[in-house]
């Protein structure tokens, strides 16, 4: 845009509060913590699409990223420890006209969540998941996680983590993800740009969006909130198309960002009333 | 489209007639996960469903069957799963959550000798006390035990007129005799089939309480996307639905959850009363060892002993007034049910020592032959 | 605005720019605004919010009304709007 819109009227409101349960504000997040700003990306993309708030649901699990549903102000559901994914589908397949977002966080979503993320991407269930990785299960006080660095230390690997972390772009591949992003809340525009495009599409779309945990894995790791921006800021490198298989975030390859995945496939509900409900079709 | 009941006489098992029963009552949503003798439920569903206009899902796990479920309720569905022993344990934190959100569902188990994987196609009733206590926290919970097929089908409208009426879950305690054994099952025409629908809310959207009781205990309960905007969490919360950590706030959702079914009981608790008016001896029972249970005390009374039987159709919440009431007329008390003993706890703490009270029960995996209950009878201990 | 090299149609093109407005309440002194503003507009005050933190202030007149503060800040603590084109550079560290 080259020219500035009309300035008569100033907003004195912050852009977000009707999507805000500003009775609920201030949150529970931490200074610094990431959840905000992904939480942030998530409703400006709500709020881009222009999809009335009413046709939106979102469910969430259980750990900081999980308080994300009490705070929108939308039909929102705060649901049980990594069972999100399975709770979002019954209210997809009960109503697929509603479309239904999944924040929640790396542990909730892939230890205990694990098998429930990789049936609903192979079934293309038509659901956004907006995962927050943090590296750690933060709520609890920043135990190990699958999402862990090796060698990191958390309050359950105190001589640091023996295990290596997942590659979540590869499981969601490997499992039939038809949409597939990797963003840091440090590009909190291409990261709302990413849900956006998610939530207007139809099909299984999954976003990693790694955000710092401060207190709980920044600490135990020598890392302000800060220094984990400038560590997005310099070591990420964007490359859409990557083949997932490269996108393992370790020392050698570095932090690779982008849009890795975007194909057109039936989504379950499609399929289910073609073969199903063939007269409604 | 083909019609949602099928109205006519039937021989069919008591799954299949589970699933015609859901499907009367108006579920459109069943989310499910094999498991031996609960599997024909599903199967049965999963083509009746479509032909209604519903949606069939079969899940990765019972944890994500039960889940889906109360995600589909919370669209305004009717929303149903059916599993057994092991299964039920496995959906006993999201029962949880179903009932902190007072979130209307009904679960079938038909039940089967257990613990652990036991005898998958042997019937028991040994996980009557896991329908009352299976989640932690304190909640109440309605239970009803089926004894045919005709009630597999009778009772899961009831239960689907329960689940709604008071926004609980409801279990259909069945076993795996019932669920297995082909009868007669009667379905009747569609416009005599009573069902109930949750309290749908009234008034302005902004000043909704998502958990403000109604008259009855019950609060109203929108969908998603009505425009409510609704927060559901498992967190304990306030009448808004917000997650609150507070003793007072505790307190309030817990008597309002626990209240709501508590101060109903009348309403809920159903029982069948069986040559009792001048009975000596009582049986209790309920589900398939109901079966056995007439049949002994028919034969007991052609032997000359008093018997009557009280059916408990209602197992949850425990006719407690009704025991009570028993234990004040009879001389002894028999609870027989296929398990070590659980429901006969409960019988003897409601008789509070008046009469004695026994249990005829074993380990699982078979039914208890009425002679059994007739030898009881004839012990010392219940002259 | 500094430039390496004047445009040719300089001007013609109407640069947005921006009011930054900043709800200091709200703020809980992480930084990333005054950190990350590709104007550096921002910066953090010596006074101290009723939570106790530093909440920014702005220093110069340079927003372009980008918005990343506002998509950055984890505390719906800060946004800009556009400014009148006939008044550039009319920044105030508005507060409620």
């Amino acid at each position: 845009m080259t020219r500035t819109p009309n300035a008569a009227v100033t907003p004195t409101v912050h852009p977000l509060e009707d999507l805000v349960r500003m009775d609920r504000i201030p949150h529970i997040w931490c200074p610094g913590c990431g959840i905000g700003s992904v939480f942030t990306a998530c409703l400006t993309a709500i709020k881009q699409t222009g999809i009335p708030y009413e046709h939106f649901a979102m469910v969430s699990g259980i750990g900081c990223s999980g308080r994300g549903a009490g705070y929108i102000n939308i039909d929102s559901f705060h649901t049980t420890h990594g069972r999100a994914i399975p709770f979002a589908t019954g209210i997809k397949m009960a109503n697929p006209k509603l479309n239904v977002i999944v924040f929640s966080g790396d542990g909730d979503l892939f230890a205990i969540g694990g098998n429930h993320f990789i049936h609903a991407a192979r079934r293309n269930m038509d659901i956004t998941v907006v995962c927050v990785n943090n590296l750690t299960y933060g709520m609890t006080g920043g135990q190990v996680a699958a999402t862990t660095p090796h060698k990191a230390r958390s309050s359950t690997t105190t001589a640091g983590n023996p295990e290596t972390p997942f590659n979540l772009p590869l499981l969601a591949y490997a499992a039939g993800a038809t949409y597939i992003a990797r963003w840091s809340m440090f590009h909190a525009r291409d990261l709302a740009d990413a849900i956006a495009a998610a939530l207007r599409r139809r099909g299984f779309s999954f976003i990693e969006a790694l955000s710092p945990c401060p207190v709980n894995y920044g600490r135990r790791n020598r890392e302000t909130a800060l220094d984990t921006l400038r560590h997005y800021q310099e070591k990420a490198i964007i490359k859409n198309g990557a083949h997932p298989a490269e996108l393992d975030i370790s020392g050698a390859r570095g932090l690779i960002l982008g849009k890795f995945l975007d194909i057109e496939k039936p989504t379950h509900d499609e399929v289910y009333k073609r073969m199903y409900r063939p007269e409604e079709v | 489209m083909t019609s949602r009941v099928h109205t006519g006489e039937h021989f069919i098992n008591g799954d299949t007639a589970c699933a015609e029963g859901a499907i009367a009552a108006g579920c459109t949503f069943f989310g499910g996960y094999p498991i031996t003798p609960a599997t024909e439920v599903a199967e049965h569903i999963s083509v009746r469903l479509p032909e209604v206009g519903g949606t069939f899902i079969q899940m990765e796990d019972e944890i994500a069957a039960m889940t889906s479920v109360l995600g589909g309720a919370w669209t305004g569905a009717k929303s149903m799963t059916a599993t057994s022993g092991p299964g039920f344990s496995l959906m006993m934190e999201t029962i949880g959550l179903a009932v902190v959100t007072e979130t209307p569902c009904v679960v079938v188990n038909v039940q089967r000798a257990g613990p652990s994987t036991g005898l998958p196609t042997q019937g028991a009733q040994a996980d009557m006390m896991q329908a009352r206590w299976g989640s932690h926290g304190d909640y109440e919970i309605i239970a009803v035990a089926p004894a045919s097929p005709q009630e597999m089908f009778d009772l899961t409208i009831t239960a689907f007129n329960l689940s709604e009426a008071y926004r609980t879950p409801v279990f259909i305690m069945a076993d795996e005799i019932v669920g297995h054994m082909s009868e007669r099952v009667v379905i009747p025409e569609a416009a005599k089939i009573r069902t109930v629908s949750r309290p749908k809310p009234t008034g302005r959207k902004d000043r909704f309480r998502l958990y403000r009781p109604g008259p009855n205990g019950v609060a109203p309960m929108p969908a998603i996307g009505d425009g409510y905007r609704i927060h559901v969490t498992g967190l304990t919360h306030d009448e808004k639905g917000y997650p609150v950590m507070s003793v007072e706030t505790q307190k309030e959702m817990i008597e309002r959850i626990t209240g709501k079914i508590r101060n109903n009981i009348n309403d809920i608790v159903m029982t069948e009363s069986y040559r009792l008016s001048d009975a000596e001896i009582a049986v209790v029972s309920y589900g398939v060892s109901a079966r056995t249970s007439f049949t002994a005390v028919d034969e007991a009374r052609k032997r000359g002993i008093r018997a009557g039987m009280l059916r408990l159709v209602t197992v949850w919440p425990f006719p407690e007034k009704q025991i009570r009431a028993l234990a004040q007329k009879v001389k002894g008390i028999i609870t027989v049910e296929i398990n070590m003993g659980q429901i006969s706890r409960e019988v003897e703490r409601c008789a509070a020592g008046r009469v004695p009270t026994i249990g005829v029960g074993h380990h699982g995996g078979a039914i208890i032959p009425p002679e059994d209950v007739i030898d009881a009878m004839g012990r010392e201990d219940m002259r | 605005m500094k430039y390496w090299r004047v445009p040719l149609d300089a001007d013609a093109v109407d640069v947005t720019r921006g009011i930054v407005h900043i709800l200091e309440d709200r703020c809980k002194g992480c930084g990333y605004c005054i950190e990350f503003c590709p104007r550096e507009v921002l910066e953090f005050s010596r006074t101290f919010n009723a939570k106790g933190y530093h909440p920014p202030r702005v220093r110069n007149d340079d927003c372009l009304n980008c918005h990343y503060c506002e998509l950055i800040c984890p505390e719906f603590a800060i946004f800009s709007s556009a400014s009148s084109p006939s008044s550039p550079g009319l920044t105030t560290g508005a507060t409620e």
